[in-house]
């Protein structure tokens, strides 16, 4: 009786979750979708800690420690996510990510230990005294493939999310090392190569899976760590399918059909969400899988511009702006990192004041996670009206005076139309050189994450203003009031 | 290999639904405006905390040490991932919701 119940609770958690996704597709509906499958979460979660029944029809014990551990998580969690700025946003949901990841390879260390243990146990009884079994071949090959994979993403995915939290918090920096597509390769082939004799019996590996253990950890870490910062939501979108596919073997493992459920979905979801954003960057997902993007991007064969640079003082910028009839702000990575989204509507505002249109334009890879500038925005009560996308905004800035670039770099860099051998040729851009003037905020003349210089900081229209952007937007918005 | 075949026979059921799942969610994500991309991310990063399911699982029959300790520190992580994920998509659509005001 209680196993068909919990059967039923887990068909609802399972359609829960689909209806949840469903539901966060759409900006009215998402945090009722958010909420439905908050709640099929919990109720599988209640339902297997009260009905499960293990083969032998015992049930589950140790209650007080999953209790415990599930109070503990439940306060740490709630603390985390209600304390973090959202700015840090895309490293929250990158520590969470690793935190699953790191759950679904303890489950496959237990279940490996436990399932190996019965095993000898068996052959204890049957041949008297003999006691030197070998564990792993005797366990089912369909099992030691779940558990072994399990064990594999789940490690890539804890230690690649972890880097990945690190980097953004600014706590690691990029690190390339030589070689490093070739180690990288070597290393996965050398991965799935002990996977593989151990599983299907072909070379005794002293302790196999804790190898395994280590060197997924390992490959995890140097996954992450070439790719720059700017790069990370790809990263993160990516290790959280890894996850998804994680909690599915987990599933498997279980007859579980809500985890193989949950787990399958957020891992086709999570891959179909890693590729759009990859075209929206025009990269490929393999160049992402093997590490070969970031920081060292070659650029090499990119044509070297030519020409000179003007400045703008801030005080010719506010007048320039303060006189304009139509301004476009395009924020970009720079903004979130100066965390200047609350200066930023606050110049809207003052700019507002003078009878000047203001709106922002968003490209769909702008920020740390695409959706991310909208979300910095909205917190920083910017209409949403005012927030347009790329396709929108284009034709528009042949009617605006001013363009305000705070921190963008290659989402606004006329190379990706007209220079082939630019890595980020095709890649669809804000073409805001058919405004007027062109303001850039900018730290120094360093490259953006390309690695690519911009021809458009050497457009006769362009003005450059060199500065942290939050400093320089107040100073603009000082410069506006007194004005 | 008749192994791994047979295993596939025997779970048949489950590649039915793995199939299905997998299609899917490619749907179910297709459409999404890319202003939605961070909330839903981390909202299926959320709905991937269903691994804690196979935490509770290992923890209820856990009866060494080994496996008390790992379960119990597997139920926190998974915990942390469902919570946190849950609260942080919450936090990111109230975004949302005040500016269609």
């Amino acid at each position: 009786m209680q196993q068909y119940i919990l059967d039923i609770i887990y068909v609802i958690g399972a359609l829960s979750f689909v209806f949840g996704i469903k539901l966060l597709g759409k900006p009215e509906s998402a945090k009722r979708g958010n909420f439905i499958a908050a709640v099929g979460m919990t109720i599988s979660v209640f339902g297997t800690i009260f009905l499960y029944h293990t083969e032998d029809g015992a049930h589950l014990k140790n209650l007080e420690w999953i209790f415990g551990g599930i109070l503990i998580g439940s306060v740490i969690g709630t603390m985390m996510a209600k304390r973090v700025q959202m700015t840090q946003m895309p490293q929250m949901v990158s520590f969470f990510n690793g935190m699953g990841g790191a759950c679904a390879a303890l489950i496959s260390l237990v279940e490996f230990h436990h399932s190996s243990e019965g095993v000898s146990m068996a052959a204890l009884n049957s041949l008297g005294e003999s006691v030197t079994i070998s564990v792993v071949p005797t366990m089912e090959i369909g099992k030691a493939i779940v558990i072994y994979l399990g064990l594999i993403i789940g490690s890539i995915s804890f230690a690649g999310s972890m880097i990945a939290y690190l980097k953004l918090d600014e706590k690691l920096k990029d690190k390339v090392l030589p070689l490093q597509q070739v180690v990288n390769v070597g290393l996965l082939a050398v991965i799935l190569g002990i996977a593989a004799c151990t599983i299907f019996e072909w070379v005794e590996i002293p302790y196999a899976l804790y190898v395994l253990l280590g060197m997924s950890l390992l490959y995890g870490v140097l996954f992450v760590m070439p790719i720059g910062g700017a790069d990370m939501p790809v990263v993160i979108s990516l290790l959280n399918s890894f996850t998804g596919v994680a909690a599915a073997f987990g599933g498997f493992l279980y007859d579980n059909k809500v985890m193989l459920f949950g787990g399958i979905l957020v891992g086709s979801a999570g891959t179909l969400l890693t590729v759009l954003m990859c075209n929206a960057m025009n990269r490929s997902l393999v160049n992402v899988l093997i590490g070969n993007f970031g920081g060292g991007a070659k650029g090499g064969d990119a044509r070297v511009i030519t020409g000179t640079i003007k400045e703008i003082t801030k005080s010719d910028a506010a007048s320039l702006m303060k006189y304009s009839k139509k301004v476009v702000i395009v924020p970009g990575y720079g903004l979130a990192v100066a965390q200047a989204q609350h200066i930023c509507h606050e110049l809207e505002q003052q700019l507002e004041a003078n009878d000047v249109e203001v709106k922002y334009a968003i490209h769909p890879v702008a920020g740390r996670m695409p959706g991310h500038m909208n979300v910095l925005l909205a917190e920083s009560n910017v209409s949403y009206e005012k927030l347009v996308e790329m396709d929108e905004i284009n034709p528009e800035f042949r009617t605006t005076d001013v363009v305000l670039v705070v921190g963008a770099n290659d989402v606004v860099n006329p190379a990706a139309l007209n220079d082939p051998a630019s890595p980020i040729y095709g890649m669809p851009i804000l073409h805001v050189d058919d405004a007027a003037t062109v303001i850039v905020m900018k730290r120094s003349m360093k490259a953006g994450y390309a690695g690519i210089e911009n021809e458009l900081f050497y457009n006769p229209k362009t003005r450059m203003l060199f500065g942290d952007a939050k400093k320089s937007l107040t100073e603009l918005v000082s410069e506006l009031k007194n004005a | 290999m008749e192994q791994v075949l047979a295993f596939i026979s025997k779970h048949q059921e489950m590649i039915y639904l793995v199939a299905l799942m997998i299609v899917l969610g490619i749907e179910l994500i297709e459409k999404v405006p890319s202003v939605l991309h961070t909330p839903l991310m981390s909202g299926a990063n959320a709905i991937h905390g269903v691994v804690i399911i196979g935490a509770i699982i290992i923890m209820g029959q856990a009866d060494d040490v080994y496996a008390k300790v790992l379960g119990f520190i597997a139920v926190i992580l998974g915990t942390l991932n469902v919570v946190g994920g849950f609260v942080v998509t919450d936090r990111m659509l109230d975004m949302f919701k005040k500016k269609k005001k």
